[in-house]
């Protein structure tokens, strides 16, 4: 199989990397570039723990090849902390203790950040569909979701 | 494997045409990853189409739609154009999978996966869709309901494939509807499924309808029989009845764990008679 140079940007930074063409963007993230926080829990798309944005659109980076990056912007968790200073869904999911072994933890968070910056004021339900996607086997969800909404809350300034 | 990523339709069909092994086209690749990650297909050669000119547009064309190749389903729900003239096509597209999967999953990939249960394919026969496809003779249409053939085959040629679908114009007062069941809320695969579309006259008759069955056959069946029972009613219970059950009578499904024989063609024959009821009502009927 022929390698495939990419260029692409990640969190804000222009990036090259080479790839085979059957690699996974999950895969170049975590082996070719160290970014781990995409993690591996199904590969097939069920589980959304290898959540990613794509020019803005939330996906399961199992589910993109490398190659497919060329060109385009992808957001990780890696990116969603400004320097030392915790997103306010991150701290709240500290605070609320929102999580337990923490596999599903950087999916959840890239994919409730897609959605408050869409609904920035969304219902418990709304929250519930759109994190329907991303399997929890510890938290029983709940806590997941008041994370999320205090978060909202206080990214709305309340 | 080969990755490539053509420039223009005529450049696209020749790699798939000349490929003696086996293709694979990738737009949304929610299919074609999962199935390469489990080894049920081995390509030679991926060619992905999202350069192409269109394939990521919805453009208003005729009074209607034409949706590329390579349009999400995030994106066809924000469409606020498409949502309001063909609810029940967006509505199907929209109950597949997650948001994530959603972020990449395209209407034309849903159709061409084969899948009996796709449920983006009952909306798109119910509304008389037609798929253009580019190949090594040219460019040619074809209606969506003559793509499926049996469960993972569709009537596509060597160095075929479909650069978009086409949802025609419709009168005021029409609209359409799509239902599927799940034994769980999201995240699943239709059991059973109905899209129905109506069109009305202004005192509220039925004058054309359309209606389509998921996951109860080979294929995707629209039953005019069934459309038959509500053309000329306002759907009032009997008509409805004769519907469901004309829905039924035509229903040839699997018998598996996820729903019997018998519960597949049941419930087939309900969610047509509610489809036809929501339809009904967005398109300004009362019963």
């Amino acid at each position: 199989m022929k390698n495939i140079h990419v260029s692409t940007t990640i969190n804000g930074d222009p990036t090259e990397f080479i790839c085979a063409p059957d690699e996974s963007l999950l895969d170049v993230l975590r082996n070719r570039l160290a970014l781990t926080g995409a993690k591996e829990g199904c590969g097939t798309g069920d589980c959304g723990a290898c959540s990613v944005t794509v020019d803005g659109r939330l996906v399961c980076s199992c589910l993109v090849l490398g190659a497919e990056a060329d060109g385009v912007e992808v957001e990780t968790i890696e990116g969603m902390a400004d320097g030392d200073k915790l997103h306010p869904l991150q701290q709240h999911f500290i605070d609320k203790a929102a999580l337990q072994c923490g596999v599903c933890t950087p999916g959840i968070l890239v994919a409730a950040k897609a959605l408050l910056e869409k609904n920035p004021n969304p219902t418990d339900t709304e929250v519930r569909y759109w994190l329907a996607g991303n399997l929890c086997r510890c938290t029983g969800y709940d806590k997941i979701i008041k994370a999320v909404q205090s978060a909202a809350a206080e990214m709305r300034g309340e | 494997m080969r990755y490539e990523k053509p420039e223009n339709v005529a450049d696209a069909v020749k790699l798939l045409h000349a490929e003696t092994g086996v293709a694979r086209i990738l737009a949304g690749g929610t299919d074609v990853l999962v199935q390469l990650k489990a080894g049920m297909v081995e390509p030679d050669l991926i060619v992905d189409i999202k350069d192409l000119d269109g394939i990521k547009d919805i453009t208003p064309e005729d009074g209607g739609y034409r949706i590329g190749a390579a349009v999400s389903g995030a994106r066809l729900g924000e469409h606020a154009g498409v949502t309001a003239l063909w609810p029940g096509v967006v509505e199907g597209f929209e109950l597949i999978g997650s948001t994530q999967v959603q972020g990449r999953a395209t209407m034309v990939g849903n159709l061409c996966n084969g899948s009996p249960a796709a449920d983006s394919v009952p909306g798109l026969i119910a509304a008389n869709a037609v798929a253009r496809i580019a190949g090594p003779d040219g460019t040619r249409d074809c209606a969506v309901i003559d793509i499926p053939v049996s469960p993972g085959k569709i009537s596509l040629a060597k160095g075929e494939f479909i650069t978009s679908v086409f949802l025609p114009k419709r009168p005021e007062r029409a609209s359409d509807a799509y239902l599927r069941f799940i034994p769980r809320t999201e995240m699943d695969i239709a059991v059973a499924a109905a899209g129905v579309s109506l069109e009305l006259d202004a005192d509220g008759t039925c004058v054309a309808a359309c209606v389509a069955l998921g996951a109860v056959a080979p294929t995707v069946l629209l039953v005019d029989a069934a459309a038959d029972c509500i053309i000329g009613t306002k759907l009032d219970d009997a008509s409805l009845k004769a519907m469901a059950s004309a829905c039924s009578d035509v229903c040839n499904p699997i018998d598996d764990r996820r729903g019997t024989i018998e519960f597949r063609t049941q419930t087939a024959g309900v969610l047509a008679k509610r489809a036809a009821l929501i339809a009904y009502e967005r398109a300004g009927g009362r019963t």
